[in-house]
């Protein structure tokens, strides 16, 4: 086996990480892996290995695709491979799928929770708000629960109905 | 333009800076990374989009309250030396060092903020506090974000957060930080699992300066590594309790050895100040890990009369551009080696051999 970073000496450290339901593997030589750092396998985290390696495997384009290019900057998943960094904000839009795998490794969620700026922050609410109703309406409709559902979607339709950005 | 040198306190009225746990705490930091909407990433853009960053950022932070007596320059304008003794400062990364044209940088007076412009991402702006104070850090650091928000469109995504350069920094973009002096654990040898458990919580532990750097002098920067899906206070309070432990792991280290192996203890503290009273040339490397050692004495009590600050003062006007600026010749590496020791050997003049056993009876 070949080591998966300079693709040229035998590969003899091997890693497995199970993060959440995914599992990564990783093959080095004993160069890389003392270049990267890894002298006891466990102490280690592999979100930052991961970015100049298993990036490239998280973005590569579904089999034949034509390469995606990001709409505003023109980055490219071939430029992600080369720098672990994205062009320009929108790219988050435009890789979204490829990032989402990549995402899960290397942080505790894949939502963000926490500051958000002042002036989206209210409407970042009612989004939340939103969602959870339609999820409770689904649910109603689902226990054949009519009474519950209509509250619900009243809920909503007020929510709606009204400004917005307002919460509560 | 303003000489950064003289703009910044000198280095025996930095090193007076006191916070809470300082002898094992030397420093706190809070980072936030923030990216501008409408504009590619620092790395991704091109010059004149870079400067435009620039030139809309940099008014806006000067504009803050907290920078009302600060030094804004464009990183061109500096040269590789004030560069250099801004990485000696811990006030810029050393990426940022290495940056020209459409970079930039905004620090005041007090060293309690400093901000990076065209960084790896827009802006990444710092909160640093002397000793163990995360939490103040952090308000520091949010009360300002609060602010540039109001004059900045930042790149914000209700899923994913505020959207950075890098996957890793995105969501809260934080990065809260402490630089730790450990030479109990590194002497006793339990250094090594302790990094381990801590960076099985998901924390990252790295060296004096940052990613890749070896940890000189026993110093160690502890921070979270995770950015998403966890609040900043969460992530703060997460640190603040490992940092405790580590305190409290580092405290007990250094009991145990004095009860079981004074000797040892005694034979490093002795040794560092007999070389460093007495060296005629001296590399920056040895000189911190064994001011790191004097360091352990003073706080052990062998050095009475001797202040922690005097050994902290000469960890930072010992490093390469912290000696530099005080020559006016350019200096080679072998010639700053022995002005080094002359300077290390001429302020350890006062300072008497180190006692055999501490003076307070056993250390605390």
């Amino acid at each position: 086996m070949q080591c998966c970073v300079c693709k040229e000496k035998p590969a003899t450290v091997h890693l497995t990480q199970i993060v959440g339901e995914k599992m990564q593997k990783l093959d080095l030589c004993e160069e890389c892996a003392k270049a990267k750092g890894i002298n006891d396998p466990t102490s280690f985290a592999m979100a930052d290995l991961m970015l100049g390696l298993g990036a490239s495997q998280e973005l590569d384009p579904s089999a034949g695709a034509v390469e995606v290019k990001c709409a505003r900057c023109g980055f490219s998943q071939a430029d992600f491979k080369k720098s672990g960094r994205l062009g320009c904000p929108e790219c988050y839009r435009t890789f979204a799928e490829g990032l989402a795998g990549l995402l899960k490794t290397m942080h505790k969620g894949v939502r963000h929770i926490g500051k958000a700026p002042e002036a989206l922050r209210a409407t970042r609410e009612t989004v939340d708000r939103l969602k959870s109703l339609q999820k409770k309406l689904a649910k109603a409709i689902g226990e054949e629960d009519y009474e519950t559902a209509a509250a619900v979607r009243d809920e909503i339709k007020s929510m709606t109905g009204a400004a917005p950005a307002k919460s509560r | 333009m303003k000489d950064i040198h003289q703009f910044l306190c000198s280095p025996a009225d930095s090193t007076h800076r006191h916070g809470p746990h300082d002898r094992i705490v030397m420093s706190s930091r809070v980072r936030l990374a923030r990216n501008l909407r409408d504009h590619a990433f620092p790395g991704w853009a091109k010059k004149p989009e870079r400067v435009k960053v620039l030139e809309t950022i940099l008014p806006a932070v000067v504009a803050m309250p907290e920078m009302a007596d600060s030094f804004a320059e464009a990183m061109d304008n500096l040269t590789a030396l004030d560069k250099q003794l801004l990485v000696e400062r811990h006030l810029i990364s050393r990426e940022h060092a290495a940056k020209n044209v459409g970079s930039g940088l905004v620090v005041n007076r007090a060293e309690t903020f400093s901000v990076m412009i065209n960084e790896e991402d827009h802006l990444r702006m710092q909160a640093l506090r002397p000793g163990f104070q995360t939490r103040e850090a952090w308000q520091a650091v949010d009360k300002l974000d609060s602010a540039l928000e109001k004059k900045l469109n930042f790149a914000f995504d209700n899923e994913l957060g505020y959207l950075t350069a890098c996957p890793t920094n995105l969501g809260t973009g934080i990065r809260v930080s402490a630089m730790l002096h450990l030479p109990g654990l590194v002497l006793a040898e339990q250094i090594n699992p302790i990094i381990q458990s801590v960076n099985k919580l998901g924390l990252a532990v790295r060296g004096l300066y940052g990613e890749g750097t070896e940890a000189l002098g026993n110093v160690f920067q502890v921070s979270n590594q995770m950015t998403l899906g966890e609040s900043e206070t969460v992530i703060v309070e997460r640190l603040e309790k490992v940092l405790a432990q580590i305190i409290e792991h580092e405290e007990n280290a250094r009991q145990t050895l004095m009860e079981k192996k004074p000797k040892v203890v005694f034979n490093h503290i002795g040794r560092a100040y007999g070389i460093l009273a007495n060296a005629h040339s001296i590399s920056s490397k040895e000189t911190m890990n064994l001011l790191s050692l004097l360091r352990l004495g003073v706080d052990m009590e062998l050095f009475p009369g001797t202040q922690r600050s005097l050994v902290d003062e000469l960890f930072l006007v010992t490093q390469p551009a912290h000696l530099q600026k005080q020559v006016s010749d350019k200096l080679s590496a072998e010639e700053r080696d022995l002005i080094r020791a002359d300077m290390v050997r001429e302020r350890l003049k006062n300072v008497n051999r180190p006692l055999v056993k501490p003076a307070g009876g056993t250390a605390n």
